[in-house]
């Protein structure tokens, strides 16, 4: 027989108590089905898309390929920490702005990867910012949106850095 | 020289300028609702049986041992389908549930609704149904005279078009063979949906689609219920290029709830999303062009066969766009057509982006590649010889009376600068850092191709959208059906209302059966059809207000541009003003004008308008490794008017990259009737890292007469014209002739 698994989660700071999820289950689907975090999406569910990425501590996952079970004691960071109370990130504002929007089911996976990435490279080169997008699928928009709503980020980041610079 | 990068969304609003998408804020912070974001109190999960089979008779469904296992509240046959155990999108021809013969494999057969998904799957799992497996027929051209594999007969549709001398002879003659593969629409948001039922009997469903009242209709047939008791709402649509036109769990999902008094949800995985809707119909196809040495065409000829696999869906339709356009953008004085739409044992196909237009373009430009080589023409320049002009005739006769700047497409990209070479970086290279290209071994080629393709709907149908036009003491909101599955007509319509009524906060009615219908999200239409109802029922609101502020003040009053000028000029109040302390409502049904049946030579004038756009590739292969990069794509396209720059380039640029999908990396690989790559693992979707910069040359703006606002629907010429020019573009790199889609590696290293 299956077992239930009674646990704890952490989830964008907040402690969630599980009462009753199934051993085999995701982490996507306990976030979504059980916490009401919908903003992580299952276009795959097979790590393929990157619709379902979030922070586990610091690293990026694909929350469809983390059993709950062992995301205990883990940090898990969501979409719906980018823009706590109504506010917008730079990035989620630069995809709105740079027109990187369609259906935006992909969305969300995106903004975590991009998030993640700009934090290690913030001048990326145009086949940098492919790259480091290629494990996310978007079928709307062919990228190039996508891609200018990074540079704008990149961009406004350098431009705040040589401002710094010249006031040193 | 339209620039891509100086598009910025403005926070103004009105026609022409990059307004934001209404959406995108919640869309950016995960909170916008999609379909499978759905949930409801003591729901439950829903979850279909499918064939594994793509051809068997059903001697016997055991699910006893199913139903008494705990937590599973209902398990539904075909025996269990109230109505009509019948539908389809063209007429209905497939079974909700499958009675005696399967015919595809992945056909539904039976309906689980469980406490938890896992329950589903295992109840699922339990069900014993005993298989008669017979031999599928799975070649299209087999087909034709093969046995029936259904009651209604394989061939769904047989089409000649017979124009001009059918002797006539060119001084060359050219044949050519050609094969495309099964492209999926893939769609990141998967099918789902939730029903839910009333004590009344009647359901409540909200799903992701394309066409809400048709999916409305073929429901209610089969679930015998009055159409009022029935009620469809646009649940949040990620995506969908054809592939949601068809039903797919409406009727299971309303089954499942009426029977169990609960809410129902049901969320398709991505490998039952592959086998739950239509995809793009596979092709042979066959030419055989005559022209002169000055390179105008004299005649072409041709066969094709589209395989619909086990259901017509919209097969009918796809081969009359495939045979009316087979001859491309081109004047073509004789042509010989013949085409079938095939029934097999193959997975049913029907609408995707192009539409039967991507099939033969793909051939024909290979064809007029293959003429001009010939004749040693420059192939711009024979393409340029015999461009269709306004007042030429296609070959059903019909006459083109609007904007045709075919000629101005192509000499517009002709003029645009090429990309430099690769940058010097393995990533840039074919096959990436992962591969063991070699930039020396690296050889470059260029393509161009050049599309032809009808907006909206054809051949007679009566397309028309409603709209509502609802003003309450000045605060303006829109209703309309039409679905928005990202295209962006949620921003035009925001745009529309406020170029007419002048007011930019607008509240736009959730899409749903509660008013009329608003046709398909398909076949470029919603700008034209819904836009225009939108226009027409904002323009009713103004007329109403000019009336009732002319009779109040006794002076006539005039609309211009916005602002209400009395005709002495002694007074002007702003529209958005004049509205404040009013209420009106105003409902406008739309219709294009009307069009008509093909006869039985293929003549007729069955088509609206054409929009056109060519498309420039430039690519770097590794023969030896048969690797391609596809370096650059550069386009011009016909669009009429531009409504929003920002969401016409997303429409550009992601349409050309579903073409490239069809060039070089997407196919459903069938192995006798069964998909063998139902996932993102092996069905290779374009990443990032497989997209080229894309450069738009131009954007013509010849206002479409008839058109709301001039404009062209622009959702579909960048997926037909872009797969022919990254083929032209490998077999300049390579020499080869590359008669079929996807180029696989194998068919340019083994060749």
């Amino acid at each position: 027989m299956t077992k239930d698994l009674k646990t704890h989660l952490k989830v964008n700071g907040s402690e969630y108590k599980i009462e009753n999820s199934w051993l085999r289950e995701s982490l996507l689907f306990t976030l979504r089905e059980r916490l009401g975090l919908y903003g992580s999406k299952n276009a795959c569910e097979q790590g393929e898309c990157g619709s379902c990425s979030v922070m586990s501590d610091e690293t990026l996952v694909c929350a469809c390929l983390v059993l709950t079970g062992n995301a205990v004691g883990r940090e898990i960071q969501t979409i719906e920490s980018l823009a706590p109370d109504g506010s917008m990130s730079v990035i989620q504002q630069a995809f709105v702005d740079a027109g990187a929007i369609q259906c935006g089911f992909c969305t969300p996976g995106l903004l975590i990867t991009i998030q993640d990435f700009l934090e290690s490279n913030s001048d990326p080169s145009e086949l940098e910012i492919r790259e480091a997008i290629s494990g996310n699928l978007c079928r709307c928009t062919g990228y190039g949106r996508i891609i200018e709503a990074v540079r704008l980020v990149s961009r406004a980041t350098q431009e705040t850095e040589g401002t710094s610079d010249d006031n040193s | 020289m339209t620039t891509v990068e100086s598009y910025a969304a403005e926070t103004k609003s009105g026609i022409g300028i990059s307004a934001q998408r209404p959406d995108a804020v919640p869309k950016a912070t995960g909170e916008f609702p999609f379909s499978s974001d759905l949930c409801s109190q003591n729901m439950l999960w829903g979850k279909t049986l499918r064939s594994p089979y793509p051809s068997a008779r059903i001697r016997n469904i055991d699910f006893s041992d199913a139903l008494s296992i705990s937590g599973v509240h209902a398990i539904l046959t075909a025996d269990d389908v109230p109505g009509k155990n019948l539908f389809g999108l063209d007429h209905p021809d497939q079974p909700v549930l499958a009675e005696d013969d399967v015919r595809y494999a992945g056909e539904p057969i039976a309906l689980v609704a469980a406490e938890h998904p896992e329950i589903a799957e295992k109840a699922i799992a339990a069900i014993k149904v005993e298989f008669e497996i017979l031999t599928p027929l799975v070649d299209g051209e087999d087909a034709i005279t093969a046995d029936p594999i259904h009651p209604e007969g394989n061939v769904i549709r047989h089409l000649q078009i017979d124009f001009g001398n059918p002797e006539a002879d060119g001084e060359i003659v050219i044949e050519g063979t050609y094969e495309v593969g099964m492209q999926d629409q893939a769609f990141m948001g998967p099918e789902s949906g939730m029903a839910v039922p009333s004590p009344d009997g009647s359901v409540d469903l909200h799903i992701s689609t394309q066409w809400l009242h048709s999916d409305r209709d073929q429901i209610v047939e089969a679930l015998d219920l009055p159409e009022d008791m029935v009620r469809l709402t646009l649940a949040g649509v990620g995506g969908a290029f054809g592939g949601r036109e068809d039903v797919s769990m409406h009727v299971h999902l309303c089954m499942l709830a009426l029977h169990t008094g609960r809410p129902v949800k049901m969320v398709y995985d991505r490998n039952e999303s592959f086998l739950g809707h239509v995809h793009r119909h596979p092709a042979k196809i066959w030419y055989r062009h005559h022209a002169n040495t000055d390179g105008r065409l004299v005649k072409v000829e041709a066969k094709i066969i589209l395989d619909g696999g086990a259901y017509a869906s919209t097969t009918s339709a796809v081969l009359a766009n495939a045979c009316c356009f087979s001859t491309g953008p081109y004047k073509v004085p004789n042509a010989q057509i013949e085409g079938w739409g095939v029934r097999t044992n193959n997975p049913p196909c029907g609408a995707m982006r192009g539409f039967g237009n991507v099939q033969t373009c793909f051939a024909v430009e290979a064809q007029m590649d293959k003429i001009a080589s010939t004749l040693d023409i420059d192939p711009i320049e024979l393409r340029l010889r015999n461009v269709l002009e306004t007042g030429d005739k296609i070959i059903t006769g019909q006459t083109i009376k609007g904007a045709a700047p075919v000629k101005e497409v192509i000499t517009s990209l002709t003029n645009h600068p090429m990309p430099g070479p690769a940058a010097d970086d393995p990533l840039a290279r074919p096959g990436g850092t992962g591969r063991t290209t070699d930039q020396s071994h690296i050889k470059r080629g260029v393509g161009f191709a050049v599309s032809i393709k009808n907006l909206m709907f054809a051949e007679g149908f009566d397309d028309s959208s409603e709209a509502l036009c609802k003003i309450n003491d000045g605060a303006v909101s829109i209703h309309t059906a039409c679905v928005e599955v990202g295209q962006g007509f949620v921003t035009l319509i925001h745009q529309i209302a406020e170029d007419v009524l002048g007011v930019s906060d607008i509240e736009v009615i959730p899409a749903d059966t509660s008013i009329g219908s608003a046709g398909s999200t398909s076949a470029s239409r919603q700008t034209w059809m819904s836009g225009g109802a939108v226009l027409k029922a904002c323009e009713a609101v103004v007329e109403n207000l000019i009336n009732q502020v002319t009779e109040e003040d006794g002076i006539h009053y005039e609309n211009l541009a916005g602002t209400l000028v009395a005709e002495d000029g002694s007074k002007t109040i702003p529209i958005a003003d004049a509205l404040i302390g009013r209420s009106f409502e105003e409902k406008v049904v739309h219709r294009h004008a009307p069009t008509f049946p093909l006869d039985n030579k293929g003549q007729g004038d069955a088509h609206v308008s054409f929009a056109f756009a060519a498309h420039r590739a430039v690519v770097d292969v590794d023969e030896e490794l048969g690797l391609v990069r596809v370096m650059e794509i550069a386009t011009s396209q016909d669009v009429g008017r531009v409504l929003n720059p920002l969401q016409a380039v997303g429409q550009i640029e992601g349409g050309i990259v579903q073409g490239l999908g069809l060039a070089v990396l997407e196919e459903l690989v069938i192995n006798n009737g069964v998909i063998q790559n139902a996932n993102f693992t092996d069905y290779l979707l374009p990443t990032a890292l497989d997209t080229p910069p894309i450069e738009i040359a131009a954007l013509i703006e010849e206002p479409e007469p008839g058109a709301p606002f001039g404009a062209k629907g622009i959702g579909e010429p960048p997926t037909i014209s872009s797969t022919p020019a990254i083929v032209a573009a490998i077999r300049d790199a390579t020499g080869l002739d590359l008669c079929r889609v996807p180029v696989r590696p194998e068919d340019i290293a083994l060749s």
